[in-house]
C-alpha cells in the first residue's frame, strides 16, 4: 500500500470533498443557494486518485461534476462556498456558480459546463506546455515531420483533459485526441466514467465496451482501473504522468466510477434500480479506502472517527464563514467591466 | 501594397514581436493558404507557423486553451461559412473566459474569417457572418474595407487581450492601397468625405459600394460623407451619431442580409439617441443583401447584393 502519511492525506481530502458535497446539498435543500448543482458523491477516489498524483504545475480542466476536482487541486472550501453563494469572495468573484471554480494559483482552468468542450481547451494548454519546453526550438517544423517519427520531447508539465462517459461521444473530443496524439502533446485524457450521461447508461451510448479502447484509433496508450479504489487510480495516473512527461505524448486513461447521487438537483434517478445503487454504495470509495488503512494498521478506527470529525468540522465551519459573508456581491459597474479584459490583464 | 499583402505583413510583423504570436490553420504553410494569404509567411516564420488537420472545433478550442496560457494564437478559418464550427469554442469560451473566471484569465486569440460573395462559390462558401457573432458578448469584431486599415487593425487585434474577429472580404484581397504610416485603433470608426446632404455608413466591401455611390451622388448634386465601421464591435456610436446629426440623413449599406445585421444594430443606435434620431429629416434608409442564401449563378450572385446605382436613386428620393 501506499505510505502512511500519503495515505492519511488521501483520506482527509476524500472526506472534505464527501462532506463538501454534504453540505452543498443541504445548503439547497434549505434554499441558501441559487441554481444547480452536480454532486460527486461516490467519485472521491477518482477525484483525489488524479490530483494527488499530480506534479506541481500540472494543470487540470475537470467537468462540471467539478467540486472534488477543485477542491483535491488545493482550492479553499471556503472560496468555493462563496462562489456558490455567489459573492466577490468567491473563486470566480460569484460570475461563475457551482459549475465554474477556475483557480490560477492551482492550476485549475475551471470547467466547460458544455459537455466534452474543456477537453479541446487543456489540449491548448498541453500545447503551449509542449512550447515553453521546446524554448527557442521549432514546434512548427516539427509538424512536417510524420508524427509517429517525431523524438519525444520531454515536458515538466501536463496537463489533464477530464471528461464523462458522456462526453466521450463529442467530436471535439475526438478531435483533440487526434491533434495531441499527431503533435504528441502532454495531455493525460481523464475519462471519468461514472455509468450514466445524464439518464443514459454509457453502455447504450458507446459503440465499444470500454471508452479507453478509443485510445488505439489515436495511437496511443490507453488503460482501465477502478475507479473507488484511490490506490489504483493514484498508481495509474503516476505511471501515466511518467509516460507523458518523458515525452510520448497522450494518454487515456479510463476510471470506472459510479455517481450516488442524481445528476443534479432535480433528478428522480427513474433509470436505474435501487438494487443497483445499493450495490455501488457497499463499494464507498472512502468505506473500502478507511477498511484497507485499518487492515494495514495505519489507523484505528477510533483515530479514523476522529479524522472525520474533524473534517465535518472544518468544512462546517468553511461554509458558516461563506454564508456569513455572503451579502457582499460585485457591484453592476464591477460586473460589466469584466466582460472584457483590459490592456493590462494578463492571463 | 495589396489588402492580403497588409494582413500578411501586419501577421509576419505581429511574429516578429512576439514568438508567442502563432497561426494556426489548414494550409497556411507550404500552400499558402486558400488565399494565398499566408503566402511564403512559413519561409520567414518557420516557427509559427501551424498547419493542421481538417478540425475547425479542435484546433480552435485548443487554440483557446492556450490562449488561456499566455500564446497569442491567430486562426485562420479557410472560409468564414465554417464559423458554425467554431462557435463553442469562440462563443461558449473564448467570450466568457474573462469574465467566467472573475477576471482570472484573458483570451487574446485572433480569428481570420474570410468572408464575402462575389466569387461564384455557392452558398456555403459566401456567406457573412458577423452578425451571428454580434451579441456572444465578450468578442470584438473588426471588419477592414482597405489594406491600409487591414494592416493596423490585424496588428491592434492580435495585441488585444480579448478574443477579435477578424472578417475579411475575399473580393478586397486585390486591392492596392498605401499603408499609412498611424496606427488604427479598435473601436474607432473613418470619416470619409465632408458631405453635408447625407451620411453614408458601411464596412468591409460596402464601403466601395458606399464610395461608388457617393461618387454617383456628387453628379446628381448630392454631397456625402462616408462613415466606415472598420470595428463592428464595439460600435463608434460617437463618431455614428456626429456625422448623422451633421447631415440629418442616415444611408446604411450592407452585404450581408439585413435580419438582425451590423447595420440594424447601427439603426436602433442612431433612432435611440434623441439627439441623433431629432436631427433626422426623413427616415433611416438601409440596404442589404436580400434575404436569401447567396446563389451561385453569376448574375444572380449580383443581384443578392446592394449595388451603387439603385442606392443611388433611392437616396435622389429623399430629396
Amino acid at each position: 500500500m501506499i505510505d502512511k502519511n500519503l495515505s492519511i492525506d488521501a483520506l482527509r481530502i476524500m472526506l472534505n470533498s464527501r462532506f463538501f458535497e454534504e453540505k452543498t446539498e443541504e445548503l439547497f435543500k434549505a434554499g441558501l443557494i441559487h441554481g444547480t448543482t452536480h454532486l460527486a458523491n461516490g467519485q472521491e477516489a477518482s477525484q483525489a486518485g488524479l490530483c494527488m498524483a499530480l506534479d506541481d504545475g500540472d494543470w487540470i480542466v475537470p467537468t462540471h461534476r467539478c467540486h472534488g476536482f477543485t477542491l483535491c487541486k488545493g482550492s479553499w472550501p471556503v472560496a468555493m462556498f462563496a462562489e456558490m453563494f455567489g459573492s466577490r469572495q468567491g473563486l470566480a468573484k460569484g460570475l461563475g456558480g457551482s459549475m465554474h471554480m477556475p483557480d490560477k494559483e492551482n492550476c485549475n482552468l475551471g470547467s466547460s459546463a458544455v459537455v466534452g468542450s474543456g477537453v479541446p481547451l487543456a489540449t491548448g494548454i498541453a500545447f503551449y506546455k509542449k512550447f515553453e519546453s521546446l524554448g527557442s526550438a521549432s514546434f512548427a517544423k516539427s509538424t512536417t515531420q510524420n508524427p509517429k517519427e517525431l523524438p519525444p520531447v520531454p515536458v515538466k508539465n501536463l496537463s489533464v483533459a477530464i471528461f464523462g462517459d458522456g462526453a466521450s461521444s463529442r467530436g471535439s473530443v475526438h478531435e483533440s485526441m487526434n491533434l495531441a496524439s499527431i503533435w504528441k502533446l502532454p495531455v493525460l485524457f481523464y475519462c471519468e466514467n461514472n455509468r450514466y450521461g445524464m439518464s443514459a447508461p454509457s453502455d447504450k451510448m458507446i459503440s465499444v465496451d470500454k471508452v479507453s479502447e478509443r485510445a488505439s484509433a489515436y495511437n496511443m496508450p490507453g488503460k482501465v482501473v477502478d475507479g473507488n479504489d484511490f490506490e489504483a487510480v493514484y498508481e495509474a495516473v503516476r505511471e501515466a504522468s511518467a509516460y507523458i512527461k518523458a515525452g510520448n505524448g497522450p494518454y487515456l486513461l479510463e476510471v470506472m466510477t459510479y455517481r450516488f447521487k442524481g445528476h443534479s438537483k432535480s433528478d428522480r434517478r427513474l433509470y436505474r434500480t435501487s438494487d443497483e445503487e445499493q450495490q455501488w454504495l457497499l463499494r464507498d470509495p472512502i468505506i473500502l479506502f478507511e477498511q484497507k488503512m485499518i487492515e494495514n494498521g495505519y489507523a484505528t478506527k477510533e483515530e479514523i472517527d476522529r479524522i472525520e470529525q474533524e473534517c465535518r468540522k472544518g468544512i462546517d465551519l468553511q461554509a458558516e464563514t461563506a454564508l456569513k459573508e455572503s451579502f457582499d456581491k460585485l457591484t453592476e459597474d464591477e460586473v460589466l467591466n469584466l466582460v472584457y479584459a483590459t490592456r493590462e490583464d494578463r492571463s | 501594397m495589396t489588402f492580403r499583402e497588409a494582413i500578411r505583413k501586419a501577421m509576419s510583423d505581429e511574429m516578429s514581436a512576439d514568438r508567442n504570436v502563432i497561426l494556426f490553420g489548414e494550409d497556411v504553410g507550404v500552400y499558402g493558404g486558400c488565399f494565398k494569404v499566408t503566402e511564403g509567411l512559413w519561409k520567414e516564420h518557420p516557427d509559427q507557423v501551424i498547419d493542421t488537420p481538417v478540425s475547425e472545433e479542435g484546433f480552435t478550442g485548443m487554440a483557446v486553451g492556450a490562449a488561456m496560457m499566455g500564446l497569442r494564437p491567430i486562426i485562420e478559418i479557410m472560409y468564414a461559412d465554417f464559423y458554425t464550427l467554431i462557435f463553442d469554442p469562440i462563443v461558449n469560451h473564448a467570450a466568457k473566459t474573462h469574465f467566467m473566471s472573475g477576471g482570472q484569465f484573458c483570451c487574446p486569440i485572433t480569428v481570420r474569417l474570410p468572408e464575402g460573395s462575389g466569387t461564384g462559390h455557392g452558398a456555403q462558401h459566401t456567406q457573412s457572418p458577423e452578425a451571428l457573432f454580434m451579441n456572444g458578448t465578450g468578442l470584438k469584431i473588426v471588419a477592414p474595407s482597405n489594406p491600409s486599415d487591414a494592416y493596423h487593425l490585424l496588428r491592434a487585434s492580435i495585441r488585444d487581450n480579448n478574443p477579435v474577429l477578424f472578417f475579411e472580404h475575399k473580393l478586397l484581397y486585390p486591392m492596392d492601397g498605401e499603408i499609412s504610416p498611424e496606427p488604427v485603433e479598435l473601436g474607432k470608426a473613418k470619416v470619409i468625405g465632408n458631405g453635408l446632404d447625407v451620411t453614408i455608413i458601411a464596412y468591409s466591401h460596402a464601403v466601395s459600394t458606399a464610395l461608388e455611390t457617393a461618387e454617383l451622388l456628387h453628379g446628381m448634386g448630392i454631397n456625402a460623407t462616408v462613415v466606415d465601421l472598420r470595428t463592428l464591435n464595439p460600435l463608434d456610436k460617437e463618431t455614428i451619431f456626429k456625422q448623422v446629426r451633421k447631415t440629418g440623413r442616415a444611408v446604411l449599406i450592407q452585404d450581408p442580409n439585413g435580419i438582425g445585421g451590423i447595420e440594424a444594430q447601427v439603426c436602433a443606435s442612431i433612432c435611440q439617441d434623441r439627439e441623433t434620431f431629432s436631427s433626422l429629416k426623413c427616415q433611416v434608409l438601409q440596404f442589404s443583401g436580400k434575404d436569401t442564401p447567396i446563389p451561385f449563378s453569376k448574375d444572380l450572385e449580383r443581384l443578392t447584393i446592394p449595388q451603387a446605382d439603385k442606392i443611388a436613386i433611392e437616396i435622389g428620393k429623399l430629396f
